[in-house]
């Protein structure tokens, strides 16, 4: 597994294996954020952010606690990562942009319980990925993640206007659309996969 | 890092009340772990025994008894002990002593992450006589026909693995084919509608055996004395 | 310190019957979707779900009860994801000691418990103002909604996609089932399916309690 190629990684990732669509991670910002387009888009790229650093840091907390064989405290120790990268996100956001702190609101730290980012750190980790490789699939598991909200956003924009039975509306259309969505997306299965 | 981002406001709490309590609560986390990590290892240890033992016994049904041995790096067998590691396989011996068979396990990526698979090799036919999914996540309904489609299953009745003139690989490597197109002993016919799950299987077979088959030949006189 | 608590709730049935369905976690708040959608596809992994995401929810909401008054308003998220995330790994150990091949199923979603938002909005809004009693009857509430409703996605896809129900067979044989349902997309259809059934029942409800008020207003 160590041989797989880093663009097949990042297709994986953003595609066929769909952090969101395919392996149902991430939900609550999916089916939160994904209103407008312009803050699903803000909030695809924060997430992508978080989830490069706390990548990154949990690949180094996983070789600490290996050489420390502490491996039970992995669970613990990357919540708490994550938590503080989020943390950073926000400090960030809030300094040099207002305008956006606002729009992204609550969001923003519910990264924290976004389990899309917990998720990317445990399957890396599972996956026995090198520091590189890690990288790219979090690059990959976040362009997938904001894929998929810039996509639900862009639907929800254009039913906003749309006459449709007031027992459907709200959240029950919203996973409607998107069991649609991940439908479309299982035409992507085996996709670059098996390495033939 | 809560802290350091609202202290300043909230200046009332003291920074050393809020350490205290981070330090109580990550002590007192930290002991819950390590003991309940303490209580279950034995625990799931000797799950994970039960689970190898029962994979063992069927796909050798004729075995009775099970002795573990390991892969060295000299490319031969030595027994399960202190100080040896390495990739386990697992001789399976009849009542009467003699050896029936030695499962290992194989693994490659199917359509939704790691297949697992337990192999079994007859060192009388030279060829794998058995396979049993030990984890998957292939979609149900599909990747578990790779246990149970008694069409599939019928290729491992007995896939050719004899090794090459000089005994370190597979003469011709496993490798599964399309739907209805295996006309050699060593290819796998696939299962249409589960292409990328068969494949995985003939990918998993082929790099267990290419490891295995070669140290267990090499062996295979001392091996016959150890049950 | 964490603001003094102001409104303590009284002990009454229904601090344990609102999680069941007026604000049910799934059907009314829409929390922790993920394991939601994600482990249902047999009952008896949604009903494993459901029991180890109840019990992580119980024990964090005592101890953050418990430690109510200790914690410093600054520091509480960390401190209760540190409390949740100590659960969730007992948790993980446990099901590996009960049964290996649970554990294979449900995969990483046990360690994803950590990222369940019922559980942190649970400690946040609820545990950390309330009294340990009625912290741990609205908790098991809560968590027992939240099995309730895992059980609900978990017999619909099993019994669409595999035929079967705790893995006995209800059709003939030759059925074939409609295997999409335990796929991903099943999961969206199936949650959206419920929350339309609600939603009718909901109007429909709030129709007729028009229609009485309309009938008393007319008779006056």
């Amino acid at each position: 597994m160590h041989a797989e190629p880093l663009s097949l990684i990042f297709l994986n990732a953003a595609i066929v294996n769909n952090f969101v669509l395919a392996l149902f991670l991430g939900i609550c910002p999916f089916l939160g954020v994904s209103g407008k387009r312009e803050t699903a888009w803000n909030m695809g790229l924060a997430t992508m952010f978080v989830m490069l650093v706390s990548s990154a840091a949990a690949f180094g907390i996983n070789w600490l606690l290996t050489e420390l064989d502490l491996l039970f405290l992995r669970l613990i120790c990357y919540i708490a990562v994550i938590a503080s990268a989020v943390q950073l996100v926000e400090m960030f956001v809030k300094r040099f942009s207002p305008a956006l702190f606002r729009s992204l609101g609550i969001f923003l730290p519910l990264i924290t319980t976004n389990c899309a980012i917990l998720g990317l750190a445990l399957f890396q980790t599972a996956k026995e990925y090198d520091f590189v490789q890690s990288l790219v699939y979090a690059l990959g598991a976040g362009t997938g993640f904001t894929l998929a909200l810039m996509l639900m956003a862009g639907l929800r924009e254009k039913l906003a206007l749309a006459r449709v039975p007031s027992v459907s509306q709200g959240a029950a259309m919203s996973l409607m659309l998107a069991g649609l969505l991940s439908l479309a997306f299982m035409g992507f299965a085996g996709l670059g996969g098996g390495h033939g | 890092m809560e802290a350091q981002n609202q202290s300043r406001p909230a200046a009332a709490t003291p920074t050393w009340a809020m350490l205290r309590t981070l330090g109580g609560i990550a002590l007192l986390s930290g002991l819950l772990v390590a003991l309940v990590y303490q209580v279950t290892l034995p625990i799931i240890a000797e799950n994970q025994r039960v689970l190898t033992e029962k994979a063992v016994f069927r796909v050798l049904p004729q075995a009775s008894l099970k002795r573990d041995f390991v892969l060295t790096k000299q490319g031969g067998l030595a027994p399960v002990g202190e100080g040896v590691d390495g990739e386990h396989v697992y001789g399976g011996y009849d009542a009467a002593g003699n050896l029936v068979g030695v499962a290992f396990t194989g693994v490659a990526v199917g359509y939704a992450g790691p297949i697992r698979v337990m192999f079994a090799y007859d060192p009388e036919c030279r060829c794998l006589n058995g396979s049993k999914v030990l984890s998957s996540n292939e979609t149900p309904g599909f990747g578990d026909k790779l246990d149970f489609d008694p069409e599939f299953l019928k290729n491992f009745e007995a896939l050719d693995a004899r090794l090459d003139a000089e005994g370190r690989a597979l003469a011709n490597p496993i490798v599964t084919v399309k739907h209805g197109t295996k006309n050699q002993p060593w290819e796998i016919d696939g299962i249409s509608g589960a292409t990328i799950s068969s494949k995985a299987m003939g990918r998993a077979a082929n790099a267990a055996a290419q490891r295995a088959v070669p140290a267990i030949e090499r062996d295979l006189a001392w091996l016959k004395q150890q049950h | 310190m964490a603001e003094l608590p102001n409104t303590q709730e009284t002990l009454t049935p229904d601090t344990f019957l609102r999680g069941l369905w007026e604000e049910n976690p799934v059907f009314v708040m829409l929390l922790g979707m993920c394991p939601v959608l994600a482990v249902t596809s047999t009952t008896m992994n949604a009903l494993a779900m459901g029991l180890a995401t109840t019990f992580v929810l119980v024990c964090s909401s005592l101890l953050v009860s418990l430690l109510r008054n200790w914690i410093p308003k600054q520091v509480r998220i960390a401190s209760y994801i540190v409390i949740i995330a100590t659960f969730v790994t007992i948790v993980d150990y446990s099901i590996q000691a009960i049964s290996l091949e649970l554990y294979a199923a449900l995969g990483a979603f046990i360690q994803l418990i950590v990222a369940n938002c019922v559980i942190l909005g649970r400690a946040e809004a609820y545990a950390s103002k309330q009294r340990l009693t009625t912290t741990f009857v609205n908790s098991l509430g809560m968590g027992a909604g939240f099995t309730l409703a895992l059980l609900a996605l978990g017999t619909v896809r099993e019994i669409l996609g595999n035929g079967t129900i705790l893995g006995i067979h209800l059709f003939s044989p030759d059925f074939q089932p409609w295997v999409v349902m335990i796929l991903p997309p099943g999961g969206f259809f199936v949650l959206g399916a419920w929350l339309l059934l609600f939603n009718w029942l909901r109007l429909r409800k709030e129709r007729k309690q028009a229609e009485q008020i309309g009938v008393t207003a007319h008779a006056r």
